[in-house]
Order: structure tokens, then sequence, then C-alpha cells
């Protein structure tokens, strides 16, 4: 009995919080492994779209890795890409439905983008570098651990684009009327797409300022 | 006759795949450094969206909408299969590109060469998947609509992949600052374009 447990791992040992911790520094799959970026970008205009956008990845990245990871020894290798597609095609399908019924304005508003988390690089590339290989409990830490580091980049550009772009937070105001009155304005241009891509440059730039190793040569 | 030009116009343009809406943007960003290689990957989207596009049209038109089933029978007129669309695209989009690569090895040797390895990796891209599910949204009435709104969407792509492309090639000679090298010149390039491609907005079709 003594020796069975001086075998298994603690759930959280250093080398399972690493799964999580990696991801939202490091090893950010969008600023560091370049995954995920279609979808991190359309929705980002506001803060709410994105929150849900992050968890609705977030459900379907730990539970495909999850299910991946059970079956990865049942799977034969030339018919594994069809197999990933489809448990991630059906998680998908089944947080649209969830979505579709209880926040609908929202569910509008992400519109393909949802149906685009089945081609989202950062599902396939998880399940393809880290599920086919690791046990179900490693797997569903990956799995958070990735789609938290996402969600963090989606909530930082979401944040400067709604608060730069329309003044509000959640849709509430927090730029006083005063300002308005001295002669500030919102900053039109954030709403649009492409300042979504600048703001995602900005953000590679000052983590690489802030940690050398992750520099590139060209 | 119209209508379909200014759809084509419209999905190079106005409504492109990478600028508007981010589609493709992992691969868009993974080959863009050189212009031979980004010119055969933006060779294979055109190719392949051309054709999985009015395919899943006719799929969505005959099988999937509300009520679509009725010319099979009066009794499957109420029948709704919409919330299938994620899952039977995806599998028309994996086996077409499946059937393209065989097609294409067989009968050009020369293109299957120069396509390689980019059509399997097509399957994954986002803006195939992308321009069918806009195809749904955007409801639109005949094949030859959807075809040319499919063809569109690939050649904005490949403008678009080819421009950064160059760009890159140049911008190696260029005294970029250490942290922004790579990726995240790039990402700032590529919204450089972006509002550039805006201007497009300004055309009423």
């Amino acid at each position: 009995m003594s020796e069975e447990k001086k075998e298994r791992e603690p759930l959280f040992s250093p080398k399972n919080l690493k799964l999580i911790k990696d991801p939202l520094s490091i090893n950010n799959p969008i600023t560091v492994q370049v995954l995920g970026i279609c979808s991190a970008l359309a929705v980002t205009a506001k803060l709410k779209p994105a929150i849900v956008m992050a968890i609705s990845v977030m459900v379907v990245l730990a539970v495909s890795n999850v299910v991946i990871s059970l079956l990865r020894n049942g799977i034969p290798p030339r018919i594994r890409i069809i197999v990933q597609l489809v448990v991630i095609a059906t998680m998908v399908i089944l947080v649209d439905q969830v979505l579709k019924a209880f926040v609908y304005d929202v569910s509008k508003q992400l519109s393909v983008f949802v149906g685009l988390i089945i081609t989202n690089c950062i599902i396939m590339g998880r399940l393809e570098a880290f599920a086919m290989g690791n046990k179900p409990w490693p797997a569903f830490l990956d799995g958070i651990g990735n789609a938290l580091g996402y969600g963090i980049i989606l909530i930082i550009v979401a944040f400067f684009r709604e608060f730069l772009g329309s003044g509000t937070i959640f849709d509430v105001h927090v730029i006083p009327q005063g300002f308005y009155d001295f002669g500030y304005e919102n900053n039109g241009l954030m709403i649009l797409p492409p300042m979504a891509l600048i703001t995602v440059g900005v953000i590679i730039w000052v983590q690489r300022y802030r940690n050398r190793d992750l520099i590139e040569d060209h | 006759m119209q209508e379909i030009f200014n759809i084509f116009i419209k999905s190079i343009f106005i409504d492109n795949m990478i600028f508007a809406y981010f589609l493709g943007m992992c691969s868009y960003l993974a080959v863009s450094k050189t212009v031979d290689t980004s010119f055969g990957l933006g060779l294979a989207v055109t190719f392949v969206l051309g054709i999985t596009v009015p395919v899943d049209y006719l799929l969505n038109e005959y099988i999937l909408k509300p009520g679509a089933m009725a010319w099979l029978d009066e009794g499957f007129a109420d029948v709704d299969l919409s919330f299938l669309s994620f899952i039977l695209f995806i599998a028309i989009i994996a086996s077409m590109v499946q059937l393209v690569e065989m097609v294409v090895e067989k009968f050009s040797p020369a293109l299957y060469a120069s396509l390689g390895i980019f059509l399997p990796l097509i399957a994954v891209n986002c803006a195939i998947l992308g321009g069918s599910l806009f195809m749904q949204e955007r409801d639109y009435q005949n094949v030859a609509e959807a075809t040319s709104f499919g063809l569109g969407s690939g050649i904005g792509f490949f403008l678009a992949i080819i421009g950064i492309a160059a760009i890159r090639e140049k911008i190696r000679y260029s005294n970029v600052p250490p942290a922004l090298r790579g990726l995240g010149i790039t990402f700032i390039i590529t919204g450089l374009m972006g509002i550039a491609f805006m201007s497009f907005l300004g055309i009423k079709l």
C-alpha cells in the first residue's frame, strides 16, 4: 500500500504545476507557439465575447485532451487526424448548442467563430503534441493551462480595445464625462480589425523585451 | 451575372479572409517566410476553397437547412439538421482535400510537387472551414454565387500571403528592435496592411 503510494505522483506535483504555469508565460500558445491566432483576434473588440470564447476553448480543449489521452493506445496512427477532428467537432457542437441556449446574444456576436474552434490550431496542436503521448490527468492540466494562456492574451487585447475604443469595460462607461467635455474622444480605430493585430504585436514586444530568451534571430 | 462578379470582388478586397476576419492566420504566419512557399500555399488554398465551398453549399441546401430534405419526401419537410453542419463540413473538407491530392498526383505531378506538403495541412486551415461557415451564414442564392465567393476568398488569401512574404524577405535587411524581430513585426505589418485594405471599404457593390 505504502509502496504504491510512493510511486504515485501527487496530483499537483511540481511537474504537473509546470504544465499549467508554462503556457501562461514562457510557452504561451499565442505569443510563443503561434497557435490559434485566427479566433483570438476576431472576438476581441469587447470583453464579454472574449471571455465567453476563452471559456468555450477551455472546455473543448480540456475535454478533448482527456478523451484523446484515454484513447491514445487504441487509435491507429494513420487515421488519428480524423479521430481527433471527430472528437473536437462533437465537443464544439455541444458548446455551440449550450451557447445558443443560454447566451444567445453573445453567440450571435461570435457567429462563425464558435464553429471555427474546430480548426483552432491550439486544439489540434495540443492533441498531437501532448495528449497522444501522456496520461489523462497531465493531459487535462495541459489543456487547462494552454486555454488559460490563450484566454489571458484574449482578455488583455479585449481590455485595451474596449477601453480605448469605446471607453467602456463590460459595457459600463469608465471614462468620466468631464474628459469628453475637455475634448477627449474614443479612438474608433481600436474597434476595427487591424488594431487587434497591432495590439498583439505590442504584447509580443513587451513580453520579449522582458524575457530575452524568446527573441528570434529574424 | 453582375451579382456574381460583385461577390467575387467583394470577397477578394473588402471581406478579405486575412485582413477583415483573420482566418487562416496560423498558416499565414508560419509559411510566409519566403515568397516561393507562400505561393504554393496560396495556390493550394484557392484551389481547395474553390471546390469545398460549392460542395458544402449543395450539402447545406439539400440536406442540412431546415426543411431542406423536402425534395426527398413530404414527411421530411420539418427536419432541421443544421446542428450537424460543423461535423459534416469538416468531414467534406478532409475528404475533398484527400481527393484533390489524389487527382492532382495522378494528372499533374508537377503541380503536386509544388503544392507538396501544403495540401494535407489545408484540412485544418481555418480559412477553409471559415469559408463554408460564412457561405452558410450569408445565405447565397445559387451555386455560382457560392463558387465565386469561394474562389474570391482564396485569391484574397493568396494576395495577402504573397504580400507579407515579400515584405518579410526584405525586412531581413532592416534594423528591427531585437524584441520585435520575427513574430512581433509580422503582426504589426499585417495590421498596417489591414488598415491599407480598409480603404476598399468605400467601394459600394
